[in-house]
């Protein structure tokens, strides 16, 4: 302890850009600080650098599936990452994780978004749904339905993603001809050849007028 | 992603000052590009300054003129009724951009701020003066199909890659800023820059600065437009080459016109001496062939890119027809 307790001596005072010193000064403006007060306290009490980093987590309420969880994580968490890692909530894919194929679809708030691109710590208090909460009990949710009928998915991985964005297509009066179908599911990509299936299964839900 | 620090804005002045407390931190409003760049280590801000929570939403219809707050959903511009009937142009910019996952969290703010997607950038194996000064460039004499052929230099060929600024330029915005000195507007046209020796810059916003919002000024272009995109794919791509046009035509003649490029040049490219050689005239195939040749003058290619000469000067042509005959 006594070695690190004068590492902790040298750099902290010189250090101006620390993140501790960060903390310190964005108390002054009027910005929330969503800094725990654990590392406050662990700043103020000049802890080791280490334990510090240990608790540089950010506390976040949020409501999956009608499951509210009141968690502690890294800011650089995404809400993918949180999902998976975090809830085991695995229905939700990792696909390319830069944006680009759609796997990781999810409703925030009832607006599809990609979970790969969205920090967990920006959805404070928000209500996200997956795949996982689509069915009631047993009985899948009518686009679900769809998809298996349609066959509407070939190795099935970026299927919850698509599941995700046909119900938000048709939400958001986006399913109006197959064209405008196709368009507004382009963010979702597969490679198997299933769009038309896809098409198929997002008309049927459309037209059947189910609650969805 | 290296970890970083957190902190809420509640004010636009809070945000402010926070920012410019600590020049390494840095705005994050939808994330769409930020995250992305983040996760490859091509930029990693020690702290971010979350300004969701800012007043800067909506979209105002005042005399004169339609203000967007920054933080507008690029999702909800394309879709609000009243910019669809009032500027058109707009909408069909922002729908022919991304997805709608992303349109539903990109901000009008963060498009404008949006990084060029030249694959050297994205690639830290490769130099590229964009991402770090002075390590040279690797599309001059590299793979170079998606870059500029207007306005480069021997630092940079990167294009900027918004459809969304593209119909702002031709639409004549301006973009209110605020910061520590206070606030100010930037005629559209002039806030992204051209490379230079600069190409690290892309635009003329001081980094201390948070932009608010976005104003057009009314217009008569409500039906004659038209936004053309082309791309390797039908949809969710970044543009080749893209063309914004809109027509204020009257008894067969222009009566006056906006011309704007994506995808051939690091800014949104105004067609300005096209817009002269088109205004007065009347409406003919052979014109609009002959404006679309006049609008690529000037224009140089870089080996893979050669075919953006010919595809800009048809992409004219075909976005002036299809613009006149709604």
């Amino acid at each position: 302890m006594a070695s690190k307790k004068t590492n902790q001596n040298k750099v902290m005072p010189e250090d101006s850009n620390s993140r501790r010193d960060f903390i310190k000064k964005s108390g002054l403006f009027t910005a929330l600080a969503l800094t725990p007060p654990s590392l406050v306290m662990a700043t103020e009490k000049k802890w080791d650098e280490k334990i510090a980093e240990y608790l540089e987590t950010v506390p976040l309420s949020i409501e999956v599936n009608g499951t509210k969880h009141n968690l502690n994580i890294e800011p650089r968490t995404t809400l993918l990452d949180l999902l998976r890692e975090q809830l085991q909530l695995t229905g939700t894919k990792k696909g390319c994780d830069h944006g680009q194929c759609g796997a990781c679809t999810v409703h925030v708030n009832g607006t599809r978004i990609l979970s790969c691109l969205s920090l967990a710590t920006m959805q404070q208090n928000a209500q996200v749904t997956t795949i996982e909460g689509l069915s009631k009990g047993k009985k899948l949710h009518p686009m679900q339905e769809a998809f298996i009928k349609h066959d509407g998915f070939q190795c099935g991985y970026c299927t919850p993603g698509q599941i995700m964005s046909g119900i938000a297509c048709i939400k958001e009066g986006h399913a109006n001809s197959r064209e405008e179908i196709s368009e507004y599911m382009s963010g979702n990509i597969c490679r198997c050849g299933a769009y038309h299936n896809i098409v198929d299964a997002i008309t049927e839900v459309k037209e059947g007028g189910k609650e969805i | 992603m290296k970890n970083f620090q957190i902190i809420k804005a509640l004010s636009s002045s809070s945000a402010i000052t926070g920012k410019a407390k600590d020049d390494s931190s840095m705005f994050i409003a939808g994330g769409t590009n930020l995250v992305d760049l983040m996760k490859k280590n091509i930029v990693a801000p020690d702290k971010l300054v979350d300004i969701n929570g800012l007043d800067l939403k909506k979209i105002e219809f005042l005399k004169g003129k339609v203000t967007i707050g920054a933080l507008a959903k690029n999702s909800q511009v394309a879709e609000d009724a009243s910019i669809k009937e009032k500027h058109p142009l707009l909408a069909l910019a922002l729908a022919a951009g991304a997805s709608q996952q992303i349109r539903h969290m990109a901000t009008v703010g963060g498009n404008m701020l949006q990084k060029t997607r030249c694959s050297y950038y994205y690639n830290t194996d490769m130099p590229c003066n964009k991402r770090v000064p002075k390590s040279g460039c690797g599309a001059i004499g590299g793979s170079n199909r998606m870059a500029a052929v207007f306005g480069t230099s021997d630092s940079c060929i990167a294009v900027h890659p918004s459809d969304m600024c593209v119909a702002l330029a031709a639409l004549d915005a301006t973009v209110l800023v605020d910061g520590p000195k206070g606030k100010r507007e930037i005629k559209f046209t002039d806030f992204h820059k051209l490379p230079g020796n600069t190409p690290e810059k892309d635009n003329t916003l001081d980094s201390r600065e948070l932009i608010t919002a976005v104003e057009i000024p009314d217009n008569n272009f409500s039906k004659n437009v038209h936004y053309l995109k082309v791309r390797d794919r039908t949809s969710y791509a970044f543009a080749l080459v893209s063309v914004a046009v809109a027509l204020d035509i009257k008894n067969n003649t222009i009566n006056d016109v906006r011309l704007a490029m994506g995808g051939v040049a690091h800014k949104p490219w105004r067609l300005t001496e096209t817009e002269k050689f088109l205004k007065g005239k009347t409406i003919s195939e052979d014109l609009f062939k002959q404006a679309g040749h006049l609008s690529m003058k000037g224009a140089k290619g870089f080996g893979d890119n050669n075919f953006k000469l010919m595809l800009g000067e048809n992409a004219v042509a075909e976005a002036l027809t299809i613009a006149a005959s709604k």
